[in-house]
């Protein structure tokens, strides 16, 4: 449906949110307990019920290994490169896991892919979003760290397919956060975003002219962020727990996890107190009581804020610009909160950074503002154009594994190469190709995308054929690859054997699976829907009761139509859909009656004074359309 | 990522020809390059050089700001953001004209890429030779350009002196009077590259000259455009050699 609306949605590694715009203004849209964040936790209760968010978090504590939090890290990832996440957070792979399948996590009985978990959180936010405006929604744009590669970004969409989602767009986190702060300010010039989010860093620098923003460069890391500061302080708690009291707690995960949840609260307490107090209560009643001063913090946490000065310097560098040619600093993600990376940022830039908007808030904000403007534009987003990069030079391996790089980080997006290939052998008829990311010489140390092999070459003398391979990054960031042979004109086959992921068949396999194991949600579906009919038709039937034609009705018929909206009404307010697409059909079939007079009036206006030949060519369709024959007549009489 | 069913028609990387008039695919109308001067609905690429699709004449002197005017308003018009409701097909030409566009704006507002695209598409520098899949095959910025013949001698001696001062220090003797004339020399390079800025930009007026007595209606003799193409040629390469000379001074003084 063309007035559909389109959400934004942040989907964090710690807290998620789905905003829109509301009239010139973005805004989040609450959960079902009023609250503006979904924190990104899911779990499975004992009946099997998916939990996520808020009410997760007990589950967390109390069935730990029923429950995942920061799945965020794992999307786009392979089992062999997650060594180290699986070290610093309790992630319980699947057993069952054969080798080159996609990675899959432990959930009490069950075992999901990063994306379906990432869907669950997503159905959420949809659930959310449908409630609030009681109709459906089918259409988001999702952010992504400006960082994430290739198979991090196409996990991502997949994600919003599983949860039944169209990925209209995937935005960087640090570009969106710069549209809500442009449309807020609209100024022009060049701003920095630093984006210290709960898993990912990310640092862009954007120039902002007249309503378009053009991203200059943009650096980060993808294993960086507040959950490294809370795994820091955690360790720190577990030794201190094990060396004063004997009792070493990593045995138990239920235990972990309630310190955590104290570790973060601490963490957050110290940006705005001086020091705090801890106090856990542990197995066997004994206490952990320790007290932390800021200064103690933040010198623990000093070697991780300073992973994030040298990809802020590769930044400035590759934009060609110094601290001081840049105009403004924003910051964006919970992390920023912390009063000694407000103070490392001011050292960096030389600037008091812009921290007037909601870091938690801002980048969901920011997509809600390009949803806008991907839906066609309200009078506030119409100017309005974001320009962004890649961040990772794509390359092509040759022989001795050395990259050749085809389209340089930092290019502005679309982008396209064509590279020439031919043939080493007389007869060949298939030439492989392996195409990574990255801004290392070797191919071995960047990120595989994927082996391409381009088959059906027609037979021909070694070294005659000139295929033109075309790689192609859309505005999502995410690479398509076609081929042609240019002597024969014939298409290559591509055969793509992704590095990471899910082929297509896969997702739509989840997506089927979800759809029946959430029956439930089909049905509130439908309720929304018939609430949806009930509220246009009872609209029409209150507007029908103002215009002259409701005179001509007999009493009877009117003192019906009254009754069966109040019945409609009543059925409205309940929960059976079935029983309100009742009501709206009886309304319907009670009013045709009223529906044609009123009709025969409009027609009759729109008569006046034309010549009999003039009217037939005007004349109106006059079949009310099933369900809405109120709505047509309405038009009819010129609203 | 995703794969297309069929791939678009081959983009030529050394076209020659203007834009061609094709009608438009909506009103029928005779179209312009991108959008239809009728009613304005985004048209499929053309084969056109980077030049031709800003509009402009194959200068190699350019107005940087009204290069990067236009792109910003050819931006607003021809984005995907903006045709995320319309046709699939359009849809995809809006893609293919984007990325069309920054690849042309990329290669015309460097000075170095744009000088090195005119040379190959007045057929100046030898075309992209295919790879073999999976050969080593020359990456352009990566190549070692051959030596200028009037340098020679000075890069022979120059290169034994790096092999002395690598191999002193790899033994712990690092020879200090090695390093002030590497230094030197380093600078007596960064010198020639200033140098040959200068006359770059003499080359570009020179080249621009013929290309509007040509447009004038004049014909210029090929000798004289080959010469001027040439010239560039070997500035650009020597100006590459010079970049490389400090990069490997600069490895070997640096390195621990």
């Amino acid at each position: 449906m063309a007035n559909d609306k389109v959400v934004g949605i942040d989907l964090g590694t710690t807290n998620s949110l789905v905003a829109y715009m509301e009239g010139e203004q973005p805004v989040v849209i609450p959960g079902e307990d009023g609250s503006h964040l979904v924190p990104s936790l899911v779990a499975i209760d004992r009946d099997g019920k998916t939990v996520v968010g808020n009410a997760a978090r007990a589950l967390l504590i109390e069935t730990p290994e029923r429950a995942v939090y920061s799945i965020k890290r794992l999307m786009g990832r392979g089992v062999e490169d997650i060594a180290e996440e699986l070290q610093l957070f309790p992630f319980r792979m699947a057993e069952d896991l054969a080798p080159g399948e996609v990675l899959r996590i432990q959930l009490g009985e069950h075992s999901f892919t990063p994306p379906e978990i990432s869907a669950f959180i997503l159905r959420q936010l949809k659930r959310n979003a449908e409630r609030y405006f009681a109709a459906p929604v089918k259409q988001a744009v999702i952010t992504v760290p400006a960082y994430f590669n290739d198979a991090q970004r196409q996990a991502t969409k997949d994600a919003g397919r599983i949860a039944g989602l169209e990925v209209l767009r995937l935005v960087n986190e640090p570009t969106a956060a710069a549209l809500a702060y442009g449309l807020d300010k609209r100024s022009n010039g060049v701003v920095a975003v630093y984006d210290l989010g709960g898993g990912t860093f990310d640092i862009s620098i954007l120039k902002l002219s007249d309503g378009i923003f053009e991203v200059m460069a943009t650096n980060g890391n993808t294993h960086l962020g507040g959950d490294d500061i809370d795994n820091l302080l955690l360790g720190v708690a577990l030794d201190d727990i094990r060396g004063d009291l004997g009792i070493d707690l990593r045995s138990e995960p239920g235990a972990v996890q309630a310190l955590r949840r104290q570790v973060i609260e601490a963490k957050h307490a110290l940006s705005t107190q001086e020091s705090i107090r801890f106090d856990l209560l542990l197995p066997e009643g004994r206490r952990y009581q320790r007290e932390i001063a800021r200064a103690q913090f933040e010198q623990m946490i000093a070697p991780i804020l300073q992973r994030t000065v040298g990809p802020c310097r590769y930044a400035m560098r590759d934009a060609g610009l110094d601290p001081g040619q840049i105009d403004e600093v924003v910051l964006v993600g919970g992390s920023t909160r912390i009063p000694r990376v407000r103070q490392l940022v001011r050292e960096l830039f030389g600037r008091e950074p812009h921290g007037e908007m909601n870091p938690d808030e801002v980048v969901a904000l920011g997509a809600a503002v390009q949803a806008d403007i991907l839906g066609g534009a309200s009078d506030a987003t119409k100017d309005m154009l974001l320009l962004d990069v890649t961040p990772l030079s794509l390359g092509i391996e040759n022989l001795g594994g050395v990259v050749a790089k085809i389209i340089h980080r930092n290019s502005t997006i679309p982008a396209s190469a064509t590279e020439y290939f031919t043939t080493g052998v007389d007869g060949q008829t298939n030439v492989a190709v392996h195409v990574v990311q990255g801004e290392r010489e070797l191919a071995k140390d960047c990120r595989s995308l994927a082996r391409f092999d381009l088959r059906g070459i027609p037979p021909m003398p070694a070294g005659l054929p000139r295929i033109a391979v075309k790689f192609l990054l859309d505005a999502n960031g995410i690479l398509h690859v076609s081929a042609r042979e240019q002597r024969s004109g014939q298409e290559s086959e591509i055969q793509v054997q992704p590095s990471y992921g899910l082929s297509d068949e896969q997702v739509v396999a989840m997506v089927l699976e979800s759809f029946d194991a959430a029956e439930e949600d089909f049905e509130k579906r439908l309720l929304i829907e018939a609430r949806n009919e009930a509220n246009t038709i009872l609209a029409a039937t209150e507007k029908a009761k103002q215009s002259p034609a409701w005179q001509l009705l007999v009493p009877a018929e009117s003192a019906q139509i009254v009754e069966l909206a109040k019945y409609l009404q009543e059925a409205r307010e309940g929960e059976d859909f079935e029983k309100i697409r009742q009501g709206v059909q009886a309304l319907n079939l009670a009013s045709m009656h009223l529906a044609e007079l009123m009709m025969d009036a409009a027609v009759a206006t729109a008569l006046k004074g034309k010549t009999m030949g003039e009217a037939a060519a005007g004349q109106p369709d006059v079949a009310p359309v099933a369900g809405h024959a109120f709505a047509k007549a309405d038009i009819e009489e010129g609203r | 990522m995703s794969i297309q069913a069929k791939s678009q028609p081959a983009i030529p990387v050394l076209p020659n020809g203007e834009a061609e008039h094709k009608p438009c695919w909506s009103c029928g109308d005779m179209r312009a390059a991108y959008f239809c001067s009728s009613c304005g609905k985004v048209q499929p690429p053309a084969p056109t050089d980077y030049f031709s699709f800003f509009g402009l004449p194959r200068h190699l002197g350019l107005d940087l700001a009204a290069l990067e005017r236009e792109m910003l308003a050819l931006s607003r018009r021809l984005h995907p953001d903006l045709y995320a409701r319309a046709s699939a097909q359009e849809q995809d030409w809006s893609l293919q004209q984007t990325s069309k566009l920054n690849n042309a704006y990329r290669i015309l507002r460097d000075p170095i890429q744009r000088t090195e695209y005119l040379l190959r598409l007045e057929g100046a520098k030898p075309g992209e030779a295919p790879k073999l899949a999976g050969e080593s095959a020359p990456a352009r910025a990566a190549q070692k350009p051959t030596v200028p013949a009037d340098l020679l001698e000075e890069v022979f001696e120059l290169n034994l002196q790096l092999e002395e001062y690598r191999a002193g220090k790899k033994s712990g003797n690092e020879d200090c009077a090695l390093r002030r004339e590497l230094e030197s020399a380093s600078g007596n390079f960064a010198t020639k590259l200033h140098t040959l800025a200068g006359e770059l930009k003499g080359g570009w007026q020179e080249w621009d000259a013929i290309v509007d007595s040509e447009s004038a209606g004049e014909s210029v003799p090929p000798p004289a455009r080959r010469r001027i193409l040439d010239r560039l040629a070997d500035v650009l390469h020597r100006r590459r050699y010079f970049a490389n000379i400090i990069d490997e001074i600069s490895a070997a003084l640096n390195e621990s």
